[in-house]
């Protein structure tokens, strides 16, 4: 597998009128050619930020690199000057924000803005970009595209200006593409077509993707592999599997037990208690300790490595250090646990549920 | 991602528990809305810097007509078109005393043989125009408040009603704005000076007859927008009346665009008053306000022009500091606030 | 969208018709007029203005042919300008005060523009606190003051324009357009900015961003026509500044204007000219803001479809 994105040590704050905010603190990761990796995680996890700052869509006023690099086709983004990272932004790796309402510019025709990036990133006619734009259009599932590529974006539903902005996305066939929470904003109904159409549109020009959501159904669907966020650093990174049927941070643990299940009888859906940690003070050690009822003395004082679980599977917790105590996960994931070969509680005879 | 652990001590791998309050526990002071706001205007130094030339202004308005022993009515007409001259600075140049008398430059109070100081010369009667200008920006800082105030009672009273009650109630009263709205607050308030008798009763009348429509739309706006919103439902489901949802739920949130809209009504009312005077429809003499003061001013501007400078300087000034300070009250009270 | 300008159009006329009713019953109780001001005239205009307003006659048969007067555009005679009709008054009079609020509006709206797009796109810099104090200052420092310092400094003082008057070209024109153009360059100047930052900071901006396009095709290709849209919102506004302006600025610098006649008709009671000028102004002033609101709903599609579904 290829290598087309790799994120080093990168730590990244805001400059704001309370202080200086730590809104990442140490992120690594990996992206492989054609993969789709998900970031999951609370708001103010740091999961849009990380991928703001790989398109350096931040304003560059008020945030700064701190440490670290963003190494793409081996070049480190953070460094690029403005003018190289425009001809990155659209080409390469392209964005697909939450909400489709506000997303696309009310006084320009639709046509006009998915031809946009054609004609600013390669030389062609202003007839051939048209073409181009109308397929893509008809791509995405824009019914009579040909008519409908002079109207304007409020004239269509928000499913249709999501299947919009996706169009513009690819328009230049981009290497990475960024989903921010393409179907948060959607009902249910369109959120299943749109997973769909990226699904579809993945198998078709085998494009990356990094799909950012705290919908962990939404993981499921989608992604080959998940990195769990938690108050600006990465606490779990594995397989769809490995994180869904045997996570090892209490984090995750958490997000799990809090995501309400078909197949399992709960009286009442669990809650993490308690705020994510606040990013001006960042906490010393595990930023999850406290609210975390498996929280050890350690976790107070250094915040943790990442521990390898297996090729693909890390995670930064103390609990999976050779001197922790066993921990009991809760009953819920013990369940999920026992489904998965090569987890502790995996029963040879269950199988997959 | 190191696969060799450096051993610990043992005993940093105890399970703690944690009070789970301390996990809900909020790191920030909890501030109130207010205190908020306070924060927030106290960094715009445009604001601040105005809040203090505004209270200053205010002070002189009020002590300033009897600071100099000078009465300001009193008409002496051998003191007449004395230029302005004052103690301490007389000797730099500037409020000398120094006048043009036939295109010479003269100290017009020896030659008159003026002991007295006007700090701020007199005008063609002789009066002191240091003590007119306070007693007009009194008078004119009044006309401003009261007209700002009656605006602020009527809009509140009928955006709020309009909004509130919504419906047939809101289907009329908003015709009747619509109405309103369309005749410009120029020709209702030049029209009704005409018929009244002048005087500062006259003008503020004049100037919150259309002047109240401003507001009771924006008080509208934001009831309607409230008004459906869950904390609102959630209320009144509880049973809570009308009048407490108005008073406890709906007016704070409205509050801050009130305070902020009457802050720009006021140098809006400041402005009318000086321009219905200045056209001479406004303030009759022998009444000072800055409207008046700027219209006599403006009438002997190519021989004395520092008796249209000063009411000049101080409207301005006062226009100003209300502005910036309204500025900043939007700022600081809602951020996002666009409608 | 028929509807909506059929709705308009008649709110407009019922306007006018109060406006009208309201200034005719206002003028009724004036004191001293019209009747001091028509024993001023000779018989043989009283003759005239006797069969023609019917002054002799009880009030609401005045009111009555006034109002058929009206709805026919004859605005009435002066008293003051011996038997002139107010018609011709205003006819001979429109010229100065058009090309002055004309040239402010220009003048002072693209400035204003310029000054704000400035000041968004250089955000809390020397240029930012640059145009916001000037904006400040425009919206602040009224309109006489400001006039009567250029009258005095740039005519008196320096002699480089003319004091006044309307008889030396196009030069007579630019201090009084100058003194009105404060009022809309300081208007649109802020609002300009306020629009840019609002719009600069939408997702909108930061999508075409994150397609490659650079600050400029971001500030004029993405931001500028979605800042510019809301502008026409301040046009009703600022016709209403330039009307209350020229009464002064015109007055200051003795223009043969509109605003100049309006203001010396008031200090002599001439009812008829008051009770035309007033009405004109109403009208031009309701027929901008009809204008505005029907324009924003052409440039701006979301408020087409709107208006077209309502």
């Amino acid at each position: 597998m290829t290598k087309i994105l790799q994120v080093k040590d990168l730590e990244l704050s805001f400059h704001t009128f309370a202080g200086e905010v730590k809104a990442i603190r140490g992120v690594n990761f990996d992206l492989n050619k054609g993969e789709t990796l998900a970031i999951v995680g609370e708001s103010g996890s740091g999961k849009s930020v990380t991928t703001k700052s790989i398109m350096r869509l931040l304003p560059e006023s008020s945030s700064e690199f701190k440490n670290g690099e963003i190494l793409f086709n081996g070049k480190d983004l953070t460094k690029l000057p403005e003018q190289e990272m425009q001809k990155i932004r659209g080409k390469d790796i392209s964005m697909i924000f939450q909400d489709p309402m506000t997303s696309l510019n009310p006084t320009m025709t639709i046509g006009k803005q998915v031809m946009e990036p054609i004609l600013k990133h390669q030389k062609v006619s202003k007839a051939k970009a048209r073409k181009v734009a109308i397929e893509l259009l008809a791509m995405v599932g824009i019914p009579n595209a040909e008519n409908r590529y002079k109207m304007y974006p409020h004239q269509f539903s928000g499913g249709q200006r999501q299947r919009i902005v996706i169009a513009t996305a690819l328009a230049c066939n981009p290497q990475i593409l960024i989903a921010d929470e393409p179907t948060t904003a959607l009902d249910v109904t369109i959120q299943a077509q749109i997973l769909e159409l990226m699904k579809d549109i993945q198998k078709k020009i085998d494009t990356s993707i990094i799909f950012i959501t705290h919908d962990l159904g939404v993981v499921a669907n989608v992604a080959d592999r998940v990195a769990v966020m938690y108050g600006g650093k990465i606490v779990e990174i594995g397989t769809v599997d490995e994180i869904f049927y045997n996570p090892q941070h209490p984090y995750t643990w958490g997000l799990l037990s809090s995501m309400p299940s078909m197949d399992v009888n709960e009286e009442k859906l669990y809650a993490i208690p308690g705020t994510p940690p606040d990013l001006l003070f960042p906490p010393k050690g595990d930023a999850f300790a406290l609210r975390s009822e498996y929280a050890l003395q350690i976790d107070m004082e250094e915040p943790p490595p990442f521990f390898q679980v297996s090729e693909t599977h890390y995670a930064a917790t103390w609990l999976l250090h050779p001197q922790a105590p066993q921990v009991e996960p809760p009953a819920a994931i013990i369940e999920r646990m026992r489904t998965f070969p090569g987890s502790r509680y995996y029963e040879a005879t269950g199988g997959r549920a | 991602m190191q696969k060799d652990y450096e051993q610990l001590p043992q005993d940093k791998f105890k399970r703690i528990t944690l009070n789970s309050d301390h996990a809900e526990r909020i790191a920030k002071p909890s501030l109130s809305f207010w205190q908020d706001a306070w924060l927030r205007l106290r960094k715009n130094k445009g604001a601040v810097v105005s809040l203090v030339v505004l209270v200053l202004m205010i002070i002189l308005a009020l002590v300033g007509p009897h600071l100099n022993g000078h009465d300001g009515t009193t008409q002496n007409l051998r003191h007449a078109n004395l230029p302005p001259k004052m103690q301490g600075i007389e000797n730099l140049g500037v409020m000398d005393g120094v006048g043009n008398l036939g295109g010479k430059k003269i100290d017009l109070y020896e030659m008159k043989k003026v002991d007295e100081y006007y700090w701020f010369g007199t005008d063609g009667l002789g009066r002191d125009l240091f003590t007119r200008l306070w007693q007009g920006t009194q008078i004119s800082l009044l006309i401003a408040f009261v007209a700002a105030m009656i605006d602020l009672v009527i809009g509140v009273i009928y955006g709020g009603v309009s909004g509130y009650f919504g419906g047939r109630t809101d289907d009329i009263m908003q015709r009747i704005v619509e109405i309103l709205i369309g005749i410009p607050t120029l020709i209702v308030v030049i029209l009704m000076l005409m018929i009244m008798e002048p005087g500062i009763k006259a003008i503020i009348i004049a100037i919150s007859i259309t002047g109240w429509i401003g507001m009771s739309r924006i008080v509208r706006a934001q009831i309607l927008k409230f008004k459906n919103q869950e904390f609102v439902l959630a209320a009144r489901t509880l049973g809570t009346n009308d009048k407490k949802i108005m008073s406890k739920h709906l007016m704070p949130n409205v509050l801050g665009i009130i305070i902020i809209n009457t802050m720009f009504t006021i140098p809006n009312a400041i402005f009318f008053e000086a321009f219905l005077s200045f056209i001479g429809i406004g303030l009759q003499p022998p009444n000072a306000s800055l409207g008046t003061l700027i219209n006599d001013g403006y009438k002997v501007m190519e021989h004395q022009p520092y008796v249209l400078l000063f009411p000049a300087i101080v409207i301005s000034v006062l226009m100003i500091a209300f502005n910036l300070i309204g500025d900043g009250l939007r700022d600081a009270l809602d951020p996002k606030m666009k409608d | 969208m028929v509807k909506y300008i059929g709705k308009r159009i008649i709110y407009m006329f019922i306007t006018m018709f109060l406006i009208a009713t309201a200034t005719f019953f206002l003028m009724q109780t004036l004191p001293g007029s019209p009747i001091a001001s028509y024993s001023k005239l000779n018989d043989t205009q009283k003759a005239i203005v006797e069969k023609k307003y019917g002054i002799d006659k009880p009030t609401p048969v005045q009111y009555a042919i006034y109002m058929k007067n009206l709805a026919k555009g004859d605005l009435g005679t002066s008293f003051a300008f011996k038997g002139k009709s107010v018609n011709d008054l205003l006819a001979s009079r429109i010229k100065p005060s058009f090309i002055l609020g004309a040239q402010a509006m220009v003048f002072g709206t693209i400035i204003g523009i310029l000054l704000g797009m400035l000041a968004a796109l250089r955000q809390n810099t020397f240029w930012d606190y640059g145009s916001t104090f000037l904006a400040i200052l425009g919206t602040s420092i009224p309109s006489f003051v400001f006039a009567a310092l250029l009258q005095y400094y740039v005519a008196s003082q320096w002699h480089l324009l003319p004091v006044g008057l309307w008889n030396d070209g196009w030069k007579s024109s630019i201090l009084p357009s100058l003194a009105l153009a404060m009022g809309p360059l300081a208007l649109s100047a802020r609002f300009i900015r306020t629009e840019m930052i609002e719009v600069m900071s939408s997702d909108y901006i930061t999508l075409a961003k994150a397609k490659g396009a650079n600050k400029f095709e971001i500030a004029f290709k993405h931001a500028f026509r979605n800042a510019l849209i809301p502008l026409v919102t301040v046009l009703g506004p600022v016709a209403a500044g330039l009307v209350t302006g020229s009464l002064v600025v015109e007055k200051i610098f003795a223009i043969p204007g509109i605003g100049e006649q309006f203001v010396s008709s008031i200090m002599v009671n001439d009812f008829a000219t008051i009770m035309g000028t007033t009405l004109f102004f109403s009208a031009f002033l309701i027929v901008v803001i009809f204008i505005v609101d029907i324009l924003y709903g052409v440039i701006d599609p979301r408020i087409r479809l709107a208006g077209g579904k309502s």
